[in-house]
């Protein structure tokens, strides 16, 4: 039987630690998988890890890659602290995506300074939207954010779908999918630097999700209103007592959760696409919740968090292109370190004790000392 | 041709009275596994793989069933052993199933074997009206009403059932009564990667004896979805899956019948059933606190 | 505050992996090829696991491999989702030294075209898409081509003069699937009439035998796909009736219902575009002439090939065999008077669809086909 007891201080030693042994055991396992399957483990973990961003473009990729996961993890940090499982970011994603689009297609002759503020409140206000439905009806109702979120994100998928394919196609795309190009004020532009010039796909999104996460980071750490949610997940109890209305709060990190993930989408679009198409997203919304426990729901870990697992994505497409690797067997890899990772952290949250059955009166002893 | 078209609904909904009556169970003891994908997956290319170099289908339906377990237990493992977030660990659990039913089910790509032996009952199934609807299907869709009766009994009347509610309700108290919280969630977690690994076989031995990577292509998640819909009752996810399967078949055959509704409406309508539905049962307060697990998605730890 | 913490632990993650990695020899420096293989490039939406499209394309690349030997060394990546991870793995392919880059799916089009005007020196070659530039050609195969032969066999079998047909999205290529069938049909048969389901997918079996059991529901009793999957073969086999395969020869999973299979033969293509890349006479089709860089062949290029007619009489094997050396003549299909399903002519008397109108004035129901065109 397996025994944890919660620790109340949590050193850096054991962090550390705990982060090696589980990527240690990510890199032995992914190794046995590789050399069972007949490649070179060392070469394969390379092109895994370190091939990705061995050159300053690529790192550069790296980042747009996470850019996503960041903006809608440091929003979904918000909702987990307060205990509201949100985990429909995906539609909200999409939501965000096709304000965002409308805005860009069809009031694209307002002033060109004016167009990429209008679209990002667009897009804003497109995942809070799609966010204040679960929200209503949670408060209204008490039903269950968890599935109503999630069954919002299939609609939404399926609303882009058509749009995309009826009403908002461009008449010359020969009946493809296909919106038509955002006019260039609604495409969030590359970053140029003076001497380097432009590095790959980088762009103002990005230097956008890194602010927006330490301003999420110091929201919840500094501000009324990360201390109202902390509180609320924490302890709802003492939070009401301390005339926290549970409702408000419940909208309100829905509604910061639903932004972010909005804000994504319109970022990913407009940065990376320039139009709508049938997908926006590609699983985003859904791995942004693995970025957002990984980063144990802190905002400034979402940044390094988010890397790390865009940094297993594209490392999949690079041991294929040098080795061959098939793509399911990057999938295997990837659960592995998923799987470690989180194990990884209940040994830093917790003292895990073996407890066998005579050990009864060590365990009722640790109960005494752990603390709830 | 109606009988036809409501066969094929019925057929079309096994998988998911299977996966999700599984995950009614689970989600009963109080935990939320999101990963019935990769379960259905890994049960799906366990099954085909088995029946086809065994020639069996019996052996490869056992053979999807034990190999949702397996995944299942990684899932028990992390979560009731590690106390790991559920809805992270579930969805790790399909990125891991879905990659590795793809890599096991690379050599199967491209081959082909029968349908499991149909028992339609000679005399029984030429009854006018209802014999053919009846009494014409395969072992597997029996199976998936039997199952159903058998979680409805086991919830509602056996001491076992009472004990797994009482643990997904409040699991403090549980312990506190001496039940073992984990043990039971574990079991129950396995019962889930058994159902869904079935649900999973189904596909690729029954409605379209192939084996294509990530061929369940989202039922898994509507599996999800019925479990709520049906607001945690056995007997409401078969009719939750009727009506899935029901809304699926409709769509298909209006097209063929020339509507010109856009098909992704059409798609929505299961989703948007399952919300209000949703509401309705959330509105009627004793109503939703009877059947919805108090601590679903809660880790729970004995030391604490 | 313990989240202080965070950014130190997950640094750690980055730091240990790199230590472990940078004791690794780089092994992809070692290669000093002793004579430069051409380097070719492919990109996958999907795994060849899907025994459809991508697949078809696998057993192409695997030809050209074979065709060429040690002269060419080829790569694919799988699973490049239509968005910017396709220009980053473009990207990616065009750095690691790749001298040639196939793009098998539509959505590469506008990620192919951005990178190709970065890297000049690469040449670009982007399947199904209509977008050319100094150095990104395209190409297609004529599968409809295929299909009016599949009208014509399904215009003789069908006793129910009902015929099924599964269709992927409304796109330019799936209405001149659609009909170049539907004309085929009947001009064998003009009471037959053709029910189409719109699956809004290329690939999910379950769907497709959902939609097949539709069909023969509803009483068809011969079926065609634009879908990649077998499952509507396999349906059709259990329902004891026929119908056509899709992208590869399916008779495996149909030994009964196959009448004959369209297979996506790729190599040709890639085979005759790397050999104009090695003897230097590659070109595209930028400028006046749009079309000048297209590659768009079919049956009499061996492009799109017919499995062998079966289970069918012989008077009909005799038709499809008659239609195939029609359209290996150089038949235009699309030739007018061709009427929609309302009695509209639209192809006139005389008239006929060139490469460029087929993908603009194809969409309408022709003669044949049941209710209203989606969207």
């Amino acid at each position: 039987m397996i025994n944890l007891v919660p620790r109340k201080e949590i050193p850096l030693r054991l962090t550390l630690t705990t982060t090696a042994v589980a990527v240690g055991l990510t890199l032995l396992a992914g190794a046995g998988i590789f050399g069972i399957l007949g490649y070179d483990p060392l070469a394969a973990l390379y092109q895994f890890f370190i091939a990705p961003v061995s050159r300053g473009y690529q790192v550069a990729d790296l980042f747009v890659k996470a850019c996503p996961l960041i903006i809608i993890a440091s929003g979904l940090v918000f909702s987990y602290r307060a205990n509201v499982w949100n985990i429909g970011a995906e539609g909200q994603m999409i939501l965000g995506a096709l304000f965002s689009g409308y805005v860009a297609l069809y009031w694209g002759g307002m002033p060109a300074p004016l167009l990429l503020p209008v679209m990002i409140l667009a897009g804003v206000l497109g995942g809070l939207a799609w966010a204040m439905i679960p929200a209503i009806l949670k408060t209204r109702f008490n039903t269950n954010e968890i599935l109503v979120s999630l069954m919002l994100t299939y609609v939404a998928a399926l609303f882009i779908d058509w749009t995309v394919r009826g009403p908002w196609r461009d008449p010359m795309s020969f009946g493809f999918p296909l919106t038509p190009m955002y006019p260039d004020a609604g495409l969030i532009p590359k970053v140029d630097l003076p001497v380097i010039g432009r590095l790959a796909q980088l762009h103002w999104g990005v230097v956008g999700a890194l602010v927006l996460s330490l301003v999420a980071w110091f929201v919840l750490r500094r501000t009324m209103v990360g201390f109202q949610v902390k509180v609320m997940g924490d302890a709802p109890r003492a939070g009401r007592f301390a005339g926290f209305s549970p409702a408000l709060v419940t909208v309100l990190v829905l509604a910061i959760s639903g932004g972010a993930a909005g804000l994504a989408g319109m970022v990913e679009a407009s940065a990376n696409i320039g139009q709508l198409q049938p997908n926006i997203s590609f699983g985003y919304g859904f791995t942004a919740i693995i970025v957002a426990f990984l980063a144990r729901l802190n905002p400034l870990g979402v940044i390094i968090a988010g890397l790390v697992v865009a940094l297993a994505e594209m490392g999949g497409d690079s041991a294929q292109i040098a080795m061959g690797i098939p793509k399911v067997v990057t999938g295997v890899f990837k659960g592995i370190l998923l799987f470690m990772l989180l194990a990884g952290e209940t040994f830093n949250r917790y003292h895990v004790e073996l407890r066998l059955p005579g050990a009864a009166a060590r365990a009722a002893a640790a109960k005494e000392t752990g603390g709830a | 041709m109606l009988e036809d078209l409501i066969l094929t609904v019925l057929m079309t909904s096994v998988p998911l009275v299977y996966a999700a009556t599984g995950e009614l169970v689970v989600e009963r003891s109080g935990v939320l596994n999101l990963g019935v994908e990769g379960m259905m997956l890994m049960g799906a290319v366990a099954a085909f793989g088995v029946a086809m170099v065994s020639g069996s289908l019996v052996l490869g339906v056992m053979a999807g069933a034990i190999a949702g377990m397996l995944t299942a237990s990684l899932f028990g493992i992390l979560v009731l052993g590690f106390a790991t977030n559920q809805v992270a660990t579930g969805l790790a659990l399909t990125i891991f199933g879905t990659g590795l039913s793809g890599l096991a089910g690379a050599p199967l790509i491209g081959k082909a074997i029968e349908g499991l032996p149909q028992i339609s009952l000679p005399v029984l199934s030429d009854l006018p009206l209802v014999g053919k609807l009846v009494f014409s299907h395969d072992l597997l869709a029996y199976g998936a009403v039997a199952m159903v009766a058998v979680v409805a009994y086991f919830l509602k009347r056996s001491r076992a059932g009472l004990v797994l509610r009482a643990i997904g309700d409040n699991h403090d108290s549980a312990h506190a009564l001496g039940y073992p919280v984990l043990g039971v969630r574990f079991a129950a977690v396995l019962f889930g990667g058994f159902m869904a690994g079935i649900g999973g076989a189904y596909l690729p031995l029954m409605l379209t004896p192939h084996w294509a990577e990530g061929m369940t292509a989202g039922r898994g998640w509507i599996s999800l979805a019925l479990v709520v819909f049906a607001s945690w009752m056995p007997w409401r996810v078969l009719v939750g899956a009727l009506i899935f399967g029901g809304i699926t078949i409709m769509q298909l055959a209006g097209q063929a019948e020339g509507w010109t509704v856009p098909s992704q409406f059409l798609s929505m309508l299961p989703y948007l059933a399952t919300i209000i539905v949703l509401v309705l049962i959330s509105r009627n307060r004793d109503f939703a606190l009877a059947n919805s697990p108090a601590c679903l998605g809660r880790a729970f730890r004995p030391g604490k | 505050m313990q989240g202080n913490r965070i950014p130190l632990i997950l640094g750690a993650i980055l730091v240990v992996a790199a230590a472990a990695m940078f004791l690794i020899p780089k092994k992809e420096q070692e290669e000093v090829a002793s004579a430069e293989p051409l380097k070719v490039g492919f990109l996958y939406l999907t795994t060849p696991g899907d025994h459809g499209w991508t697949y078809a394309h696998e057993l192409a690349r695997q030809e050209v491999q074979a065709h060429f030997g040690d002269k060419v060394e080829t790569t694919f990546v799988e699973n490049v989702p239509e968005g910017p991870d396709a220009e980053r793995v473009v990207r990616e392919l065009a750095r690691n030294g790749s001298d040639v880059i196939f793009g098998t799916s539509f959505g590469y089009m506008d990620p192919m075209l951005k990178v190709s005007k970065e890297f000049p020196d690469v040449k670009f070659e982007h399947i199904t898409g209509y977008k050319r530039s100094g150095n990104m050609a395209t190409g297609n195969i004529r599968f409809y081509e295929g299909r009016y032969v599949q009208g014509i066999v399904a215009g003789m079998m069908t006793k129910t003069n009902k015929i099924g047909y599964i269709a992927p999205f409304p796109i330019p290529e799936a209405y001149q699937g659609l009909n170049a069938f539907a004309i085929g049909m009947r001009e064998a048969n003009p009471n037959a009439e053709i029910m189409v389901i719109w699956a809004n997918t290329w690939a999910d079996p379950v769907k497709e035998a959902d939609a097949a059991k539709v069909l023969v529901a509803q009483g068809a009793d011969v079926m065609a796909q634009h879908t990649d999957t077998p499952a509507m073969l396999q349906t059709a086999e259990k329902a004891g009736i026929h119908g056509f395969g899709q992208a590869s020869d399916m008779k495996e999973f149909a030994p009964n219902a196959q009448l004959f299979s369209s297979v996506n033969n790729w190599a040709p293509y890639y085979i005759a575009k790397i050999e104009q890349v090695l003897d230097g006479s590659w070109t595209t089709g930028e400028g006046p002439d749009h079309w000048a860089g297209n590659t768009w062949k079919g049956m009499a290029d061996n492009y799109l090939e017919l499995t062998a007619f079966e289970n069918m009489p012989a008077d009909v094997k005799a038709a499809a065999e008659a239609a195939a050396a029609k359209v290996e003549g150089g038949y235009n299909i699309f030739t007018g008077p061709i009427k929609d399903n309302k009695g509209k002519i639209v192809i006139k008397a005389g008239d006929a669809l060139d490469d460029g109108r087929l993908w603009s004035d194809v969409f309408f129901y022709a003669e044949g086909i049941q209710g209203e065109m989606p969207g």
